[in-house]
């Protein structure tokens, strides 16, 4: 059996970066297994810019984006092993793959980090009444047609959900000749970057109904129209408030949910409010040495974090190898806690002893807010809290908890509270 | 006073521009808002993305996106240009897929090594 | 000139195509979709009732128990799924334990093995998930589960492997007698043949009034349902039956042998023979009507709805017999519940008839069955090893969530009858049916269909003719706009 120091499963984003950094870091033997012919994941697919703000302080295309990780991981020693699917991940760290060339075989690691990324949600997980014809597609199906395959997946469109990816999709689908006649959002309020509103439906006409969903789809063989209704305060559909769109397809663009499959194989514990693994502040999971970054772990907005993310859990990996004496089941670790307006924090629990100056932990707020302030506290004692003029469900939040306030809490609550801090 | 988001960053700062007062913009978290909200309402410009048709390649069709802004009106126009295109594999990012997209010295380059 | 003709190539069709292939007969299947199993057979239950719910003295009686006996064989002759996991129906209060009683008697009269009746705390022993307050059930530990899709496609691979031919795209628009044979206009053509069996389904009523006087009317009856998750495919490890109260029949929860859970069906007028279409109201009734069975159901993980509509009419019976007018003409018609289970047995049936009319029987020496491909997934280390002898793309996984290899597609399309669709290819081999739907794998089965058949990917359809995906190409400088 062919034995690593780490082998990451995915060559997307979260995997590229994880792969060059436990190579900085000493990792020798590193092997990334890709299932896609190509690494850079569901980056080839966003052909659009707005990746590397953060990171590179440029403007990329997610090609772009991909393409220098691409470069950065093929300049090192690491092995990429494309068009391979790993079967299964054991606790012993063993990885089962299969591929074309080799069949299937199974290779051992000192750490293994999983960044599988996410599935998309689907028409039968939300049961949209109707019909079942075709030209119903998750955004992301047709951005991988239209995108990759060079083919169009329909000419008049509605899409449901406003989030990025369908704003993303909107844009496209209209600058290829399609006419999007409705972008159709269940909450009252749009999930997706005030950017892509603008230039994703303003820029192009395109209707956007907040507090409404779709409540039929019609048609025999492919789409031919789906009722739109107005929902109430609890989502449901207001009966009297129908109206029929004419249109060919449908686009479903209503969440992205981790794919976790092999982490619950491995027997990892995974957090119900995020379906992710629940990590540690260095993303390791709840199995010593194997860790897990980027969407695998909580669904990111920008891949620029998914980038930080994923180079701490890499660092992380290569820190762990060699050192089999690394996971001490009695070293503090400090829960956290959602509270008020949280949805989830990541990580999920931190090792104040493994930090150098503070812990950076990510949320979203369960609605949206003008001023607010976050408040990080122990018990009842706040023990710091940052001001906000804007926070919304689609954006997640960052902070920093130094060092020092972690060393002695009990259990560390983020919550988020309206009005400015007094 | 004309209310506007950026578009520049995921940020989405929303802008208040004062097209009474030289377009005068606040509420930007940084110049490059500035800038924006001035010339939004003078000539808007989009940076447009797309893919043109590929032989030889990995894949049938390759990612483009003009290397600026181009007048936010010829967007459109623009992806009919991009229809007549085809590329030779192999290209690399940053070869121009099409210049000088209707005289504004904006070019078409390409976004992925194919 | 065939000797006999069968329109109709569901679960039913299939199965008398079969039997009749076992003699030396020229045999034709006329089915109007472009695959087979695309109605009722592919939207129902998947249940092999054990036989106790009906009439006794009725052909469904009968033909159930009959056919229940015989799956087991028949699935390990084909290697089609099947697992006899057993059933229970539940009582809730004394009207259901005297109607459980009821379907006892009509069990030991339809002749129905091994039933039991449990108290309450028996049923909660064997299922710790039902509702506790459930006050007995019938246990029938003969119930099993199959695939049904399965069923009717490796059938009618055997037919034809064994000299049948089947014709798609044939929907029949006439039937003429001309004289000791029929003649019948599809939309692939005239076909000739000496004997007509007709196995349409919803459309049975139909078929027969071409060729006779009206004498049964078909009512179709919309059944909904739910498919859940893998996780949730151990809440029960029985089929899960309610009692029928004033609210309706109750409704079932099962595992499937693919290990997902079944909710369903409810039971509402159609809006016509083909009215696949779900409700929000039909849905909502399930799932409340299901939750009465066991509250640790999760809807949370719900990966699909459909509805199949049952062939059904005002008798409670099969409409299964010689026509009584026109001439070497069978009904095998308004095939509702059990019409899965019974299949078997009415395929046998239909021969007899046949027989009995004069169509000359004489058993063929040699009948090789078709067997139904094992996933490289199944496959023992060594068979894999073989798998990827004989084809490396065995190697490369399609449908993650399933894990469907290229192999197992690529082998299927090599099949008597392939599949020409993405959901053709899904009900051979399962891609697209795990928890993404298709999601991931749905452009690659695209592409490989595309490669492997020829057919452009514009001209590829999700299932039913008509059901493209795509509209046309990217950048054509707007002639497919």
């Amino acid at each position: 059996m062919k034995e690593y120091d780490v082998i990451v499963v995915g060559a997307g984003p979260a995997g590229l970066a994880a792969a060059c950094e436990a190579y900085q870091n000493g990792a020798e033997r590193v092997l990334v297994v890709e299932r896609d012919k190509e690494p850079g994941g569901i980056l080839n697919q966003c052909i659009h810019s707005g990746f590397g703000l953060h990171y590179f302080k440029e403007e990329l295309t997610g090609p772009e984006y991909a393409g220098r990780f691409i470069d950065l991981l093929r300049a090192t020693g690491a092995e990429l092993l494309l068009d391979t699917m790993v079967l299964h991940v054991s606790e012993e760290k063993e990885v089962t793959m299969v591929n074309p060339r080799d069949g299937c075989f199974t290779a051992r690691a000192d750490a293994v980090i999983l960044t599988m990324g996410c599935r998309e949600r689907t028409r039968g997980a939300i049961g949209i009444p109707g019909t079942r014809p075709a030209g119903v597609f998750t955004a992301g199906m047709a951005q991988r047609y239209v995108n990759i395959e060079g083919y169009m997946v329909g000419r008049k469109v509605v899409i449901l959900g406003s989030g990025d990816i369908g704003l993303i999709m909107a844009r496209r689908m209209t600058l290829e000749g399609a006419k999007v006649a409705a972008c159709v959002e269940l909450m009252p309020y749009s999930n997706g970057l005030g950017r892509n509103i603008v230039q994703c439906l303003d820029d192009f006409g395109i209707p956007l109904y907040l507090s409404h969903t779709i409540t039929e789809i019609r048609g025999e063989r492919r789409v031919e129209g789906v009722v739109v209704s107005r929902v109430d305060g609890r989502g449901k559909p207001v009966p009297g408030t129908e109206r029929f769109f004419d249109c060919d397809t449908v686009l479903l663009s209503v969440g992205l949910i981790p794919e976790n499959e092999l982490s619950k194989e491995a027997g990892i514990e995974l957090d119900p409010r995020t379906k992710g693994p629940a990590v540690y502040e260095n993303m390791e999971t709840s199995v010593p040495g194997i860790f897990a970054c980027g969407n695998v772990v909580h669904v990111h907005d920008l891949v620029d974090f998914v980038t930080a993310e994923s180079r701490r859990a890499g660092a992380a990996a290569a820190r762990f190898c060699g050192r089999a004496d690394a996971w001490d089941p009695f070293e503090p670790a400090v829960p956290l806690e959602n509270g008020e307006n949280v949805g989830y924090t990541v990580p999920q629990h931190i090792r104040p002893g493994r930090i150098d100056r503070y812990a950076e932990v990510f949320f979203r707020v369960k609605r949206v807010f003008g001023d607010s302030v976050i408040e990080v506290s122990d018990g009842g004692k706040i023990l710091s809290s940052f001001r906000r003029d804007h926070m919304a469900p689609g954006e997640m939040e960052h902070i920093v908890i130094p060092k020092r306030l972690l060393q002695n809490a009990g259990k560390i609550t983020v919550s988020a509270k309206e009005g400015k801090r007094n | 006073m004309k209310h506007l988001i950026c578009i520049v960053c995921p940020k989405g700062c929303h802008l208040n521009v004062d097209e009474e007062n030289g377009c005068s913009v606040t509420g930007n978290g940084c110049p490059r808002g500035a800038e924006y909200g001035r010339e939004e309402l003078t000539h808007p410009t989009r940076v447009v993305t797309s893919t043109v048709k590929i032989t030889g390649g990995a894949h049938r069709r390759c990612p483009v996106k003009t290397d600026r802004g181009i007048p936010k009106e010829l967007v459109l126009r623009a992806m009919e240009l991009l229809d007549g295109v085809t590329l030779t594999a192999p290209v690399r990012r940053g070869d121009v897929a099409l210049p000088n997209v209707f005289g504004t010295g904006v070019n078409f380059v390409v976004t992925r090594d194919l | 000139m065939y000797d006999v003709t069968v329109i109709g190539c569901g679960v039913v069709g299939a199965g008398i195509a079969c039997e009749l292939s076992r003699h030396r007969l020229s045999v034709a299947v006329l089915e109007k979709e472009n695959d087979v199993a695309c109605g009722t057979t592919k939207a129902n239950s998947a249940i092999v009732h054990a036989g106790f719910d009906p009439m006794p003295g009725t052909a469904m009686a009968r033909l159930n128990v009959q056919g229940s006996k015989m799956m087991e064989a028949l699935c390990g002759e084909l290697s089609v799924e099947y697992r006899r996991i057993g059933s229970l129906v539940l009582a809730f209060g004394d009207g259901d334990l005297e109607t459980l009683r009821e379907l006892f008697r009509r069990g030991k009269a339809n002749g129905v093995e091994k039933m039991e009746l449990l108290t309450g705390a028996q049923a909660l022993a064997m299922e710790p998930n039902l509702n506790p307050a459930v006050a007995g059930a019938l246990y029938a530990p003969t119930a099993a589960i199959v695939n049904p899709w399965g069923l009717a496609i490796a059938l009618i691979q055997t037919a034809v492997k064994n000299g049948a031919r089947l014709h798609l795209n044939a929907g029949v628009n006439r039937i003429e007698e001309a004289g000791g044979f029929y003649r019948i206009g599809t939309d692939a053509g005239v076909f000739e043949t000496r004997y007509l069996v007709n196995a349409a389904g919803t459309h049975s009523d139909e078929i027969n009034n071409m060729a006779a006087k009206p004498f049964f009317q078909i009512l179709p009856l919309k059944g909904e349902y739910y498919v859940l998750d893998k996780s949730q495919g151990n809440v029960v490890s029985h089929t899960i039956f309610q009692c029928p109260d004033q609210n309706g029949k109750g409704v079932l929860i099962s595992p499937t042998v693919d290990g997902n859970l079944l909710v369903g069906p409810t039971a509402e007028p159609a809006d016509g023979p083909d009215d696949t279409a779900v409700t929000a109201r039909g849905l909502a009734k399930a799932a409340e009507t299901a939750l009465r069975s066991s509250e640790k159901i999760n809807f949370r993980e719900a990966i699909r709805n459909f509805s199949g509509v049952r062939a059904a009419t005002e008798k409670d019976d099969f409409i299964l017999g010689a026509s009584p007018d026109a001439p070497r003409f069978v009904n095998a018609a308004a095939i509702k519940s059990p019409g899965l289970s019974a299949a078997p047995a009415i395929a046998l049936e239909v021969c007899s008839i046949l027989r009995d009319m004069g169509l000359p029987l004489s058993r063929k020496e040699e009948f090789i069955p078709w067997k139904k491909h094992k996933l490289f997934r199944d496959m023992t280390e060594e068979e894999q090893k073989e798998a990827l002898r004989r084809d490396p793309l065995y190697g490369r996984v399609i449908c993650r969530c399933e894990t469907v290899t290229e192999g197992d597609i690529r082998r299927a399309l090599r099949d008597p009858i392939p599949p020409g669709s993405i959901d053709g290819v899904k009900r051979r081999c399962n891609a697209g049916m795990g928890r993404c739907q298709g999601g991931f794998c749905g452009p690659r089965v695209h592409e490989i269909l595309s490669r492997e058949t020829g057919m452009r990917m514009e001209k590829i359809c999700q299932d039913r003719a008509g059901s493209f995906l795509l509209t046309g190409e990217t950048k054509t400088g707007g002639a497919e706009k």
